[in-house]
């Protein structure tokens, strides 16, 4: 029998990550995230595993990959200022190739904004916020049994292609109680890193493979190795030399194009004979939703265009879905942070933004109107 | 964990990674003995090498790690404890042991220090306190004592210093010592019993920054430096005599505090226990 149960986007989050295979949890609190960090609280200690609420938000990034440094499936949760405290310790774990998953619940900034209401402002920041060129990959669920799904893939990817994976949510979506199915949900299989099996002596832990991710070391079987944020040779030591540097590097961004396939998610609807497409995620993408049915009603061919993985950005899936559409909508609660991306992929057509950032998440209505603006 | 069991004679090289040499330290740099002390703690207690996990913060200090034949994991400026408290709850079957800075650990990393002493995870962190930022070329730090020359304070420090032993001891560490690099033994011995205790322990190394720190401020090259802090502990004798709680650049050395404090990861693991009704 189905197991239909009523359930809130960031506990979604928490579940689906379980059912991942998530056994440590480290976190602090904060507005609008609270609740994925209190549903861990309760729920690691019955399969055994591990939460902890740490000192701040530096020391639970640091705190989750330490945990995944020891093999370990971990995630962590925040919003606003507590994401920008943990970019540095982000960039470690994409430098380093420690598999993470941060949740992300936006909401109003800058600094401690508005903390209860909805926003999409770091849609950028979810990209760019730890400095130097990196790799990262960015999903975003619009509904629960996509909090609960894309978090199961947030750790397929991360331990799959030991990237960092941000789940970034709005507060919407995160404080959103819908019906799910959880049987439904549950996945059919967990995917676990793989962790080094060979021989220890030769061992080199950033080694190039075929499939561009090492196989990780897990302390205790024998191999000894060393990891650093220092840019390092596959040996694991740090290195200066330009070409093995920048050839270590590569490698970590490489990977992403390699396993692009892997990576890329979107929904597409009714793209096909558009003449305008909405490209949004999240709540926005769900007015986006509504502001599509309405437009058809009215005899306005529009479509939908959703990347549930935001970065790296979908950009051959946009390209055929705004194929034949004169104009493309970015409807987003940011001054126009998503749109500068389909901008720049969509050089040759009239790409227009729909910001807002008043704390309101935006509604069918004012999307109908901008398209209806736009089409004049 | 065993108390000293291993008599075999104590080599560095089986110990250290030799193609990572040479280091990186200058001549005359304290911390190198005080890695030497640590690993000669790491054999006496018999510590398989598989289950080591050195975890540093950055800093000359926090290179050390990468020299130590284990499992070694050099983080970022400030946050090793942060690291190694994720890495000691995931993994208990480990010995884990924190390498740091004055700067690393009562800087940048203060609140992960007193959050990891109140918590009383099983952990070892030896803190390298050579009064100065090394690696970033000499500017002031916690410990810099007052008046002394470094390239943020070219007058001369004007700030208090941190007792970082007193500080340990109040946060609830397990296990808190401080030693001078020139008692290189009494060092190993005060390590190898932090390591031995079942808790959160902190060991105070008063490390030289000959190359910077002593240059600039006229302290003599190394054995001289290494000489003077000898001469400025306070003798074993006269500990707690003097009822000065916070007590600046006092050099009281050996084990200054211990308790039995219940350790975080077991209490942790109890009550998961009891939620899943296995345990007593
Ligand atoms: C976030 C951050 N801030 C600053 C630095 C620059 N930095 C590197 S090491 C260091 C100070 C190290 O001093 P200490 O911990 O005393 O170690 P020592 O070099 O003296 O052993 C600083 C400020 C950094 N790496 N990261
Ligand atoms: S700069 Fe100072 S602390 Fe760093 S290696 Fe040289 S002597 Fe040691
Ligand atoms: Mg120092």
């Amino acid at each position: 029998m189905a197991k239909r149960i009523n359930l809130q986007g960031n506990q979604a989050c928490a579940l689906g990550a379980i059912a991942a295979g998530c056994t440590f949890y480290a976190g602090y609190p904060i507005t609008p995230s609270s609740e994925v960090a209190e549903a861990m609280a309760r729920e690691l200690p019955k399969i055994g595993g591990t939460f902890i609420q740490m000192e701040d938000e530096i020391a639970s990034m640091g705190a989750a990959i330490g945990a995944s440094m020891g093999g370990l499936k971990v995630m962590t949760a925040t919003s606003g200022p507590g994401f920008s405290l943990k970019q540095e310790n982000l960039g470690y774990a994409s430098g380093a190739e420690i598999p993470c998953v941060i949740i992300n619940v936006m909401r109003g900034g800058p600094s401690t904004g508005m903390p209860t209401r909805p926003a999409q402002g770091d849609i950028m920041q979810a990209r760019w916020g730890t400095h130097g060129d990196h790799a990262i990959i960015v999903l975003t669920p619009a509904s629960v049994a996509e909090c609960y799904s894309e978090t199961v893939r947030a750790f397929e990817l991360t331990e799959r292609l030991r990237v960092p994976v941000v789940v970034l949510i709005d507060e919407v979506i995160g404080h959103l109680v819908e019906t799910v199915d959880l049987d439904a949900l549950k996945p059919s299989r967990l995917v676990t890193r793989k962790f080094a099996d060979g021989p220890a002596e030769g061992f080199e832990p950033y080694a190039v493979t075929d499939d561009m991710v090492p196989p990780f070391p897990r302390p205790g079987d024998g191999y000894r190795s060393h990891t650093t944020g220092l840019t390092h040779l596959p040996s694991g030591f740090p290195t200066q030399n330009p070409s093995k540097a920048e050839a270590a590097l590569v490698r970590t961004t490489d990977k992403l194009d390699l396993h692009a396939d892997l990576i890329e998610a979107v929904e597409v609807a009714e793209c096909d004979d558009a003449d305008v497409v909405i490209a949004s995620v999240g709540i926005s993408a769900r007015a986006g939703q509504a502001a599509v049915a309405d437009l058809r009603s009215k005899g306005v061919k529009a479509g939908l265009f959703r990347p549930k993985t935001l970065w790296p950005f979908p950009e051959a899936a946009l390209k055929a879905a705004t194929k034949g559409a004169k104009a493309v909508v970015v409807p987003e609660m940011n001054q126009g942070q998503m749109v500068l991306e389909v901008e720049r992929l969509l050089k040759n057509k009239s790409v227009h933004g729909l910001g807002k950032i008043d704390g309101e998440a935006i509604t069918p209505a004012e999307i109908v109107t901008r398209v209806t603006e736009v089409l004049a | 964990m065993k108390d000293s069991v291993n008599e075999a004679e104590f080599q560095i090289n089986d110990y250290i990674r030799l193609d990572q040499m040479p280091h990186f330290l200058c001549p005359g740099c304290g911390h190198g003995i005080a890695l030497r002390a640590l690993l000669w703690a790491v054999h006496e207690l018999g510590i398989d090498k598989d289950k080591l996990a050195v975890v540093s913060g950055i800093g000359c200090s926090g290179r050390l790690s990468a020299y130590v034949d284990a499992n070694s994991f050099h983080t970022t400026h400030g946050r090793p404890l942060a690291f190694a408290t994720g890495l000691a709850l995931a993994r208990p079957d480990l010995h884990v042991i924190v390498i740091t800075g004055d700067g690393d650990s009562l800087a940048i990393g203060g609140n992960h220090l007193i959050h990891a002493c109140r918590r009383n995870l099983n952990m070892t962190c030896m803190m390298l306190n050579n009064e100065i930022y090394g690696m970033t070329g000499g500017q002031v730090s916690p410990t810099t004592t007052s008046n002394r020359y470094t390239t943020t304070t070219p007058a001369g420090n004007t700030e208090p210093v941190f007792d970082a032993c007193a500080l340990a001891t109040a946060a609830g560490a397990g296990f808190v010592g401080r030693e001078v690099t020139m008692q290189v033994t009494g060092l190993k011995n005060l390590l190898r019993d932090a390591i031995a205790h079942d808790g959160f322990s902190f060991v105070e190394v008063i490390s030289d920054c000959t190359e910077i720190y002593g240059r600039k401020n006229d302290l003599g090259v190394s054995p001289e430096m290494m000489l003077s802090q000898k001469a400025g502990m306070r003798p074993e004798a006269y500990r707690n005599t003097v009822d000065v709680p916070f007590k600046p650049n006092a050099l009281e050395c050996g084990m200054l505090a211990k308790n039995d404090r219940p350790e975080y990861g077991a209490t942790y693991r109890a009550m998961v226990d009891r939620i899943r009704g296995k345990g007593a």
